[in-house]
């Protein structure tokens, strides 16, 4: 894994994926993923927050190419490098897909249960995922996915435990087990610690990013929790209503937001031992099947002027690695 | 001296282990608390899943009865009420609000049906112009009308709107107490301090006392008066909320606390995640 080509591990440009329905002579377009550009480094956790309906989800199904209608991609590209072989996910044929998943694109899903076969022991869900990836004789794959479990703390009994004998935290573990287990360069992982509880919630991350740092593996870390991205993104993109209005290094965004929705989010974020009262945002999250003109966001926005109306804001540099779409972007003064 | 609004004393509840066991669960094992009349409060619940407090708050609500215990409302004990008039006359004072208003409405009826139906029922209205004044009234304290959701399905209305409209259905029989279970978790991050801001309104203006049951200490440090905190069944630190969270002495509490992530940006991403790990691992019920 070490001397790796520096370059984006994954490159999405320009990506849009809409949700087109015909029915009853009703056409029907939901711009889940509208024009969305970023690019993740390698040994690098990016995370992706957004409220429902902001086309997170959407987002992740193109990248792994589970495309299914009606959801159709528009327009860009998803362009993975695997060390060092670039492709478009796109653009491989079913074969090809099927050997890259897992084995080097793998995921972390939100519901362990359905992720681990309810009636076989976990041993059979290790086989049934990664057995064909590592390619070798059953013995040394069993000894080699104790082993990894070992490396996680976990213990290798749990091979021969049934999804429902183990708690929710526990399965939640075996699943990012399962997902490293073939030391993939990506891992999409969306929503992983959502349905645990907080004291789970804490150790459960806390594994994602030492195995994370282990394995320099890059992770697309989606959740709309930003106090989990506050402690374990490297950088973080936001979305709103299927643009990607803001992305930086995490501290920046967090101490200096430049999107006025970024900003609003972690002002209103409930902290430990502040009881000052929190402001909410007016209005709703729009339709995308009818989004408003202009910047998606300025129906809510305090700082909205003529031009956020009609004209959709492209991403502006503000630092060398920090960017935001909004022409007037918190920090500087408001029309 | 007038009767407590609302007295837990010392409630069990155990449900029966799996088919064939003969282990019984105590889900709540003798935990007691009690409301002021006249001193609207909101009063929070935490734990842990598995800790019980949904439990309680099921059976405050009067749909599980406890094993051993009791629970009165404005002195009279709640599995007393044998009458259906009796029954009627303690819903219309205690409401609930669920966790999902997603799953609280059916998809396929107007949330307007459920405002009227209240109204029709627990208010004992009879004219389709004062159900429709009731209706309008209960949204407005939730800052929306009637014009606003009239004849819209669930899904034409964001989370945070549906739960506006929970919380309005459950006060149109102008109640003394809500019980929410969980209100803000399933409600997008931009929405939720409106909704917590909304509770405290409430309180506040309505003198409704709130038992807010959750998992997020944060919020519970934002908006509570009293705090519960529960571990498997038990109850463990109890208190002003503001002083058992600023220091907390139970292990359990401190666990909790500890497992609360602060949105602020540690210096080296990852750090704070590593610390404390090892003491959580000896303390985990079953982790």
């Amino acid at each position: 894994m070490s001397g790796q080509l520096p370059g984006p591990v994954l490159a999405v440009s320009g990506l849009q994926a809409y949700y087109r329905t015909a029915a009853f002579g009703v056409k029907r377009e939901v711009r889940a993923v509208d024009n969305v550009s970023f690019a993740i480094e390698a040994n690098e956790i990016y995370g992706l927050a957004g409220e429902s309906s902001s086309g997170k989800t959407t987002l992740i199904k193109t990248i792994a190419n589970a495309i299914q209608p009606p959801l159709q991609v528009l327009g860009g590209s998803v362009m993975l490098d695997l060390s060092g072989r670039r492709l478009d996910i796109h653009a491989i044929d079913a074969r090809e897909l099927a050997a890259i998943r897992w084995k080097h694109l793998s995921y972390i899903m939100q519901g362990s249960m359905n992720v681990l076969n309810p009636v076989r022991r976990v041993r059979h869900s290790f086989v049934d995922f990664a057995f064909r990836h590592i390619g070798t004789p059953m013995p040394q794959f069993l000894q080699l996915v104790r082993d990894h479990l070992q490396r996680l703390h976990l213990t290798p009994d749990v091979l021969e435990a049934y999804p429902h004998q183990l708690s929710g935290g526990m399965r939640q573990r075996v699943t990012i087990a399962l997902a490293t287990v073939c030391r993939p360069e990506l891992i999409i992982a969306d929503e992983p610690t959502t349905a645990l509880d907080v004291v789970v919630q804490k150790s459960v991350l806390a594994m994602i990013h030492e195995i994370q740092r282990e394995l320099r593996s890059s992770i697309l870390f989606v959740t709309h929790d930003m106090s989990v991205h506050a402690n374990l993104s490297d950088r973080l993109g936001i979305m709103y209503a299927g643009r990607l209005v803001e992305e930086g290094r995490t501290a920046d965004v967090f101490r200096q937001p430049r999107h006025p929705y970024t900003a609003h989010l972690i002002a209103s974020l409930p902290r430990m031992g502040d009881a000052a009262a929190k402001q909410g945002l007016a209005g709703a999250p729009p339709n995308l099947a009818d989004p408003p003109p202009g910047c998606r966001f300025h129906p809510r926005c305090p700082r909205a002027s003529d031009i956020c109306r009609q004209q959709t804001p492209i991403m502006q540099w503000h630092t060398p690695s920090h960017r935001a779409a909004c022409f007037h972007p918190v920090g500087e003064p408001a029309a | 001296m007038k009767a407590p609004l609302l007295e837990v004393d010392d409630v069990v509840r155990t449900y029966k282990g799996s088919f064939l066991s003969r282990r019984r669960v105590a889900a709540v094992d003798g935990v007691s608390l009690s409301l002021e009349t006249g001193q609207p409060e909101i009063f929070t619940i935490v734990g842990e899943s598995g800790s019980g407090k949904t439990t309680l708050a099921r059976m405050i609500l009067g749909m599980v009865s406890p094993s051993a215990g009791a629970i009165r409302f404005q002195g009279v004990d709640l599995f007393a009420l044998r009458s259906r008039r009796a029954r009627l006359r303690f819903m219309k004072q205690v409401q609930p609000v669920f966790q999902n208003p997603f799953e609280a409405f059916n998809p396929m009826k107007r949330v307007d049906r459920y405002l009227f139906a209240t109204a029709r029922r627990m208010a004992g209205l009879r004219h389709a112009a004062t159900i429709a004044d009731a209706a309008d009234d209960a949204l407005k304290s939730v800052g929306l009308s009637l014009a606003e959701v009239r004849g819209r399905f669930p899904h034409e209305l964001s989370g945070g709107q549906l739960q506006r409209v929970a919380i309005a259905r459950a006060l149109i029989s102008k109640p003394a107490l809500l019980v929410a279970d969980e209100p803000v978790s399933m409600i997008d991050a931009s929405l939720r301090a409106s909704i917590v801001n909304l509770l405290r309104d409430l309180r506040d203006r309505m003198g409704v006392s709130i038992i807010y049951i959750t998992h997020d200490l944060a919020t519970a440090y934002y908006i509570s008066d009293r705090i519960l905190i529960m571990q498997r069944g038990r109850a463990v630190e109890t208190g002003d909320a503001r002083a058992v969270l600023d220091n907390p002495q139970h292990p359990y509490s401190r666990l909790l606390k500890a497992s609360v992530l602060s949105p602020d940006v540690p210096s080296t991403p990852g750090a704070r995640l590593r610390t404390g790990q090892q003491t959580q691992q000896g303390v985990l019920p079953h982790a």
